[in-house]
Formats: structure tokens, sequence, C-alpha cells
């Protein structure tokens, strides 16, 4: 990593760091918090469909497992959020693995992907919204209880800089793909699928790597969120609109670039907030917000306002 | 065990169900077919020609059978519109981008009819539903019967105009060889727009034939795109027949699962489906492989 690249990323997270201590209002800090997760689950998308070219449409059944595990674990077997959170990681990973398995060994891809995907969360919701571990249509309740031992600080500004390590960790694990051989495999696999194989790449296990990476960094977007509202459904864990976010913000922040997620989560959030302020009060005016803006990002700035910004300053998109 | 009585029963209410899921697939085979894109906005597209039907009786106090007169052209006018101006144009032919459109045009048009109608749920305000016919000793509802019939009816005349007319023959050179079509005159981008049409005008149909008996709201057609994913996944993308004989096959499985697993597990019959068929065999019953 040049130290010009890496710039950008540091300036980032410190100015993310240092925000709330300027004496932000907690409404603030919450919509950060959120932010924050949204960009993670988007981090976790961009590996797999920014890096790999494959678009899921379904990431809400990575969140909403890592969300049920570190849930149930703490609710029914009594264990600390800690070993909550990192079994909900594990179990996402485990899902995405075999999600990837399944679907990447049938040959699917493009159109049959995304469907396939969109099928299994739907799936899991169902499922979720039905049986009594996961506390059936009325959803689980985490009792609020200040401590280390249960990941719930009464300073929301430590769970925020939690959040904010998370999403450091994940924009590393981005840099890294984009400079490493794995990551030029999957570039190569995304780019021309028989071509690289023909170099030698093992697509399908360059593809499983993808997904369990991106599977991983979705799910402890979704453990992170239950430890933060406390409360779960399954329509809040397996719904659309979690697999809907995860996909727009890369999209709009700039597809297959280490930051786009971020950026793209910060802008789409604000822009939520500022169409609402705005229109007051009328339901899914946000959303209508965010749809126009997909299309107008497809249609005039594919890639994203990282790539408005790269082009701004007068230097060549990054090439794929 | 169940009475046979209600086993029939189910099996010829999933029947005439899924004529209209058929006549809904069939719009979005029929863009697959020629457009070979997966249409996200289909959904959504259905939920606007419910909210059409609901409109036209509420308002205009026309019958949902009479509306059909004016919400066809309607839909299918929408349709030619979307694609010409807004998909073809912003996706730029690739097919991620054109998914991901499709999503996004999904999205504005749930949510900007949930900022006009909120998510209250409204039904048409006769007694159409319950009006019953005697078959022996079954009771089969009217609104369902005539659904079946007209469905039925409007997949044959759709397999006329794409087998008898210059139309017809139009999109099927498009839909076989793009460039070629081209080379000898045919307008790809009118094709296009006109298959887009006709398959908002399908959803218009099914739209008309699903009020009597339904209810809408802003959500309601997300709960049938899923279903008609898997009758054109089921059937092969791109056929017709497929998608008639999908649509018939998925509302029978989707009558007898919420008969034995009730309404809450039901649905998951139809997404086990979707999955299998979509691992094991992706070009469906009556698909080629492209």
């Amino acid at each position: 990593m040049t130290r010009r690249d890496a710039l950008p990323l540091v300036a980032a997270l410190a100015l993310l760091a240092v925000l709330p201590f300027c004496g932000l209002p907690g409404s603030a800090l919450n919509f950060l918090v959120t932010t924050l997760i949204i960009a993670l689950a988007g981090l976790g998308w961009n590996v797999l469909g920014g890096f790999g070219g494959q678009y899921s449409f379904g990431h809400a059944a990575f969140f909403g497992t890592g969300a049920y595990a570190t849930a149930v674990l703490q609710l029914r077997f009594g264990w600390n959020a800690w070993g909550g959170l990192a079994a909900g990681i594990g179990l996402g990973t485990l899902v995405g693995l075999a999600i990837g398995y399944l679907s990447f060994r049938a040959g699917l891809r493009g159109s049959y992907f995304a469907l396939v995907t969109l099928a299994f969360a739907e799936v899991f919701r169902i499922l979720a919204n039905a049986a009594d571990l996961t506390g059936g249509a009325a959803g689980l309740l985490l009792r609020l209880e200040p401590g280390l031992a249960t990941l719930q600080f009464s300073d929301r500004r430590l769970f925020y800089l939690l959040v904010l390590a998370f999403v450091g960790a994940a924009l590393l694990a981005s840099r890294w793909i984009e400079r490493s051989r794995f990551g030029a495999h999957l570039i190569a696999v995304r780019e021309n699928e028989e071509a690289a194989r023909a170099l030698g790449v093992d697509a399908l296990r360059v593809k499983l790597g993808a997904i369990a990476l991106s599977a991983g960094i979705t799910a402890a977007a979704g453990c992170l969120y239950v430890q933060h509202f406390l409360y779960l459904d399954a329509g809040v864990a397996y719904g659309t609109w979690i697999s809907v976010e995860a996909l727009l913000a890369p999209i709009v922040g700039g597809i297959g670039t280490a930051l786009g997620p971020l950026v793209g989560a910060l802008a789409l959030q604000g822009l939520g907030e500022a169409t609402k302020l705005l229109a007051g009060g009328v339901p899914g005016i946000d959303l209508v917000a965010f749809g126009a803006c997909l299309i107008a990002v497809i249609a005039f700035a594919p890639q994203g306002v990282v790539g408005l910004v790269r082009r701004l300053r007068g230097r060549r998109p990054a090439e794929a | 065990m169940y009475a046979p009585q209600i086993l029939i029963e189910a099996a010829l209410n999933g029947l005439m169900t899924g004529a209209v899921y058929a006549l809904i697939a069939l719009g979005l085979t029929l863009v697959y077919g020629v457009l070979h894109i997966i249409n996200f906005a289909h959904g959504a597209l259905l939920t606007c020609a419910m909210f059409a039907v609901w409109g036209a009786s509420a308002w205009l106090r026309l019958d949902p059978y009479a509306a059909m007169l004016a919400v066809v052209p309607l839909m299918f006018g929408a349709g030619y519109a979307l694609q010409r101006c807004v998909i073809g144009p912003a996706s730029g032919g690739s097919d991620n981008n054109i998914l991901l459109v499709t999503l996004g045009l999904s999205i504005v048009l749930e949510n900007g009819l949930l900022a006009i109608f909120r998510s209250d749920t409204r039904t048409l305000d006769s007694d159409a539903a319950l009006q019953v016919v005697e078959v022996g000793p079954l009771l089969l509802s009217t609104p369902r019967l005539i659904g079946f019939a007209t469905a039925l009816a409007v997949t044959g005349l759709l397999w006329l105009l794409l087998e008898r007319t210059d139309t017809g023959r139009a999109i099927r050179a498009v839909a076989r060889e793009k460039l070629g079509a081209r080379l000898v005159g045919i307008d790809v981008d009118h094709v296009y727009a006109v298959t887009f049409g006709l398959g908002c005008a399908c959803l218009a149909v099914a739209a008309c034939l699903l009020m009597p008996t339904f209810y809408v709201n802003p959500r309601s057609g997300a709960a049938f795109v899923l279903v008609a994913f898997t009758i054109v996944v089921l059937g092969g993308m791109g056929s017709i027949a497929g998608a008639l004989v999908g649509g018939l096959v998925v509302g029978v499985v989707e009558s007898f699962s919420g008969l034995f697993l009730g309404d809450s597990l039901g649905q998951i019959g139809i997404f086990l489906i979707f999955i299998l068929v979509l691992l094991v065999r992706p070009t469906g019953l009556f698909g080629v492989r492209g």
C-alpha cells in the first residue's frame, strides 16, 4: 500500500473517530452508528459484488444469520456478547460458503445468481418468522444491561468506536484485496471467467473465498445491528431492506473501490435524512430518492461518487 | 387425513390461481426471452396496475373487468415509455446494469405508491368476491373461474400475436439474433419497448383479474413477483408454454402446501422449488440453454 493510497482511508477513519467527541447530539450519533453498520454490510457486499462481479440480491441471509446468532446465543444459551459476536460472524461465513458452494457449483451467475440469493434470504425469513428458537413473529428482545460482557455501553460513543473499528478492518481487507494475488484472481474472474480459468485460476475456489469473506463482513454488521438496537425480528434480519442497502451503498459510492461503500452509505443516509426533513413525514420518500439515485448513478456515474471525485481531480478512473 | 372433496377443491383452486400467476409470469418471461433481462420492477408494475384498477373502480365506478379496456393500453404505454426512456438509455446494454436499473425502478415505484397511498390495504367494494358456481358437489368462486378462463385466453392471444403477426415475427427475430434483426431493418429499440409494453399489458390483465378477490397495498406486487420468478425459472426462461405450465404447477403446489403446512410456512414450498430448479436444472422444464 503506497502512502498516497492510504491517505484518504486514514483521513476518513480519523475524521469519523474524532467526530463524536466534538459535542454531537445523541440523534446524530445514532445516525452515524446506523450509517456505519450499513457501510459495513455494504463493504461485505462489495467484496463479492464489486471485486468479484457476482451481484447478490440476498445479503440479508448473512446479515440476519449474524444478528440471530448473536441474539439467540445470548438469550437462550447464556453466552456473553463477544462469544455471540464471534459465533455470528462464523455462522454467517458458513452460510455464505454453503450458498456459494451450491450456486457456484451449479454455474449460476448474473441474474440467476441474484435470484437464487434472493430466494435463500426469503427462505430464511420465512423460517425465522415461524421457528420458536428465533422468537417467531414476535421477535427477540435483548435485555438492556450495560457492561463489557454484554457489549452495551452507557457511553454510546464507545459502541460507535467499536463499529468504526470493524469498518476500519473491512476497509483494510478491501485494500488487501486490491493489492493481493487473491484479489487479482478475483478481478480476473469478474472480467472474464473463462479466460481466467484458462490461465489456471481456480475460479470456484476464488469465488468461494470471496463469498465467505463477504458474508463474514456482512454478518458482523448484523451482529452489531442487534447489539445496537437490542431488538430483532425476521423482517428486520432477513428483510429485503438490508439486501438493498448493502448493494446500494457500494454502487452509489463506487463499486469495486475500497472506500466506495463507506462514501455511499454516508451519502445515501444523509440524502435520506435530508429528503425526510424536506418532505416531512411522508413515508417512503427517502427510498424514492434512493431508487432514483441508483438509476442516476448507473446512467451517469458508473464508478459512483468515488469515480466522480477521481474524475474531478483529473485522474484517470482506476483501471479495474 | 383430508376428505377427497377438500383435496380436489384445493387442486382446482390452485389451478385457477395458477392461471393468473401464469399471466404474471408470462410478462416476465416474454421480457426475458427478448431482452435477456430479469425485470425486477415487474412486481412494482403489477402493484401500479392494481392501483389503477382500484382507482378506476373507486373514482370512476368502473367494473374491474370493464376497466381492463382502459388499464391494459395504459400499462402498455407506460411499459413502452419506461423501456424507451429509462431502462434502455440508463443501462447502456450491460446485463448487470439492467438488473440494477429495474431494481431502482421497483424501489421508486413501490415507495412512490407508499408516499401517495400510504400503507393502507384497499379492496374493491363489491360483493363479486363472494359469488360461487356449483359444479357437481364442488363450489367454485366465480371471479376465480373468470380469471382462469381469461388468463388462458390471453395466453392464447399472445401466442397468436407472436406466431402470426409481423410484430410477433419481429419480436422473435430480435429474440433470436439481435444484430441480424437490425441488419434486415428491424428497429430493435422499438421492438424492445413493444415487448416491455406487452409484458406490462399482461400485468394489467392480471391486475383486473386479481382485484375482485384480492387486495392492494404498495407491497402487494412483491408477493407475486417471487412466485412469478419461480414460475419463469421452472418453466424455462423465455418459454411461453413453460410459463403456463409452470404457473399451473406452482398454483397447485402453493394451494397444497398452504393446506398441509398452514399459511405462514405455506410459501416455503415455492421457494424450495425455486432454489432446487435453479441449482439442478437452471434451464427449466422447457428452456434451452442460451
